[in-house]
């Protein structure tokens, strides 16, 4: 038997899963305030956000998968907020980049997008999560119709790529963290493969029995 | 290029070991006697001046005239992969490391190889204290008070022959002090190297100690160089072997990515990382970017090591 809450139950699932998600802010806010960020506070600012970022699509991933393997559909309602905050994390790594990293120089970040190949697949993550983050309403779905809407929002299969690839080219040569996403991310959309072919193999079987039956199909020994 | 001539000592001026050894249990009743004192508020100052042994060591007129870096930040902020590969995991781990009893190898092509204990090797030369810019090829930078002599004074007792075309430094690579070394990220022990006219410039300094204390093991302890034109991973740590050879050392970063780090790595904001800008860098403690100097402020010094060649051929 599978937990099946009640919709105040799922309300209250809500509220304790955002109040969860902004804790790594809180927290990262608590060791800015008591000077705990060490030698290279904008270095940590930086790498903690993008960490986060990658950590909340990676969850946002595991919805989908979660819910089936678990029988909770109800998980599906949480997704929404856990991609947004993806975004919003995603969102903190830019601004911390363009702000306090660069400090607006605007020649220098066009360079970098364009020349240095982490930046530049790590920039493009984040531009195509920006049309996922605006079409995430309930009214945006229903104006691009659940086909199209879905269709546009399997972009986050490529921007989980684009994030582990921008955290691999840029680590110096210890690749053990960003091999660790890469392998989540791996079981992440293999599974998604997996489910497929089984649903695949599932609606083919009846279509395969009913065209053998002689009498659907039209064939056979008359 | 002006090399001072090395004055040798006289046997009776080395102190006997017996009256060495009296004179630092002679120290550390002393620093009991002052412990006693601090506890009761009277000899703090005494306790702090005789913990540093080269809180007196004379300025040297090499020195940037830069602010340094806290003492907090160069003792907590260190790539030191032998102790892992995360910033504070040398300050964390390094706790491990043995810096005393340490012997150094001078070896290789030379007329006198010695093996050096380290306290005999602190004594060889006048102590002094240099404040270094330093700059990591990952784009920051600290300025650092370093306490030690120049690494030529070695160099020169070695009586290098002909052949002696390079310096090799290897660092210690001991599974039991150094826990980052069971994983493979760099092919240990690390191996770094200077060319001879490199080794022998007087801005290259054999370092005992930073702040006027010893080196703390995150730092490289019990003795490191430090090549301030260099990125900085081309001062060696915690070194137990300086070997002189006819080829140029295989490098512990050359050899684990060689399009990424030459055997030269000067600093040099017109050659890239080929992943990151070198025109920059972050000094810590500052909130903006500073231009990043070529052979990182040196190039007086130094610029005419390098005459005629191709810097972006030899990075």
């Amino acid at each position: 038997m599978t937990f099946q809450p009640t919709p105040t139950q799922i309300a209250r699932i809500k509220a304790a899963v955002f109040v969860a998600c902004l804790m790594p802010l809180a927290l990262l806010a608590l060791r800015a305030w008591r000077d705990q960020l060490g030698a290279n506070p904008i270095e940590y600012i930086t790498r903690a956000t993008g960490w986060w970022t990658l950590t909340f699509l990676m969850i946002t991933l595991t919805v989908t998968p979660a819910r089936r393997l678990l029988s909770m559909p109800w998980l599906l309602r949480l997704r929404r907020m856990l991609g947004l905050f993806a975004f919003f994390y995603a969102s903190l790594h830019f601004t911390t980049y363009i702000w306090l990293d660069q400090f607006f120089d605007f020649s220098d970040i066009v360079k970098d997008v364009v020349k240095r190949p982490f930046i530049t697949v790590g920039f493009t993550a984040f531009v195509l999560l920006i049309p996922l983050a605006a079409t995430s309403t309930n009214a945006m779905v229903k104006r691009l119709g659940a086909r199209r809407w879905q269709w546009l929002h399997r972009a986050v299969y490529v921007i989980g790529t684009l994030g582990v690839i921008h955290f691999l080219w840029l680590v110096k040569k210890d690749i053990r963290e960003p091999l660790v996403y890469a392998l989540v991310l791996a079981v992440l959309l293999g599974a998604r493969l997996v489910f497929r072919w089984r649903e695949r193999a599932r609606t083919k079987a009846p279509t395969v029995r009913a065209n053998s039956h002689p009498a659907r199909a039209g064939i056979g020994p008359s | 290029m002006l090399i001072r001539r090395s004055t040798d000592i006289i046997p009776s001026e080395i102190t006997p070991r017996a009256l060495f050894e009296d004179r630092r249990a002679f120290l550390r009743d002393a620093g009991l006697f002052a412990a006693g004192l601090a506890v009761t508020g009277l000899g703090a100052r005494a306790v702090q001046a005789q913990g540093k042994p080269f809180a007196g060591a004379r300025k040297s007129p090499l020195s940037v005239a830069e602010a340094a870096t806290p003492f907090k930040d160069v003792t907590t902020y260190n790539n030191f992969y032998e102790f892992g590969t995360g910033k504070d995991d040398p300050a964390e781990r390094a706790g491990t490391l043995k810096p005393r009893p340490w012997t150094i190898s001078v070896e290789g092509e030379c007329a006198k190889p010695k093996r050096w204990d380290i306290d005999e090797l602190m004594k060889l030369a006048a102590v002094e204290e240099r404040i270094y810019r330093l700059r990591c090829v990952e784009g920051w930078s600290m300025v650092i008070p370093w306490n030690g002599f120049p690494l030529s004074e070695l160099v020169k007792r070695a009586e290098p022959n002909s052949k002696a075309k390079y310096v090799e430094f290897v660092t210690l690579s001991d599974e039991k002090q150094m826990p980052g070394v069971r994983l493979p990220v760099l092919d240990w022990p690390y191996v770094e190297g200077l060319r001879m006219d490199e080794a022998m410039h007087p801005l290259a300094l054999l370092t005992f100690g930073l702040y006027g204390d010893l080196l703390p093991n995150q730092n490289g302890a019990p003795v490191r160089i430090v090549v301030p034109w260099k990125y900085g991973f081309k001062s060696a740590k915690s070194i137990v072997r300086i070997r002189f050879t006819e080829t140029e050392p295989k490098t512990a970063w050359n050899k684990a990515i060689p399009s990424e780090y030459g055997f030269y790595s000067n600093v040099n904001p017109q050659v890239d990382h080929p992943r990151w800008s070198q025109a920059k860098e972050r000094r810590i403690g500052e909130f903006g970017k500073r231009a990043t100097l070529m052979f990182n402020g040196y190039g007086e010094q130094v610029a005419s090591l390098y005459a005629g060649m191709d810097l972006k051929k030899y990075y």
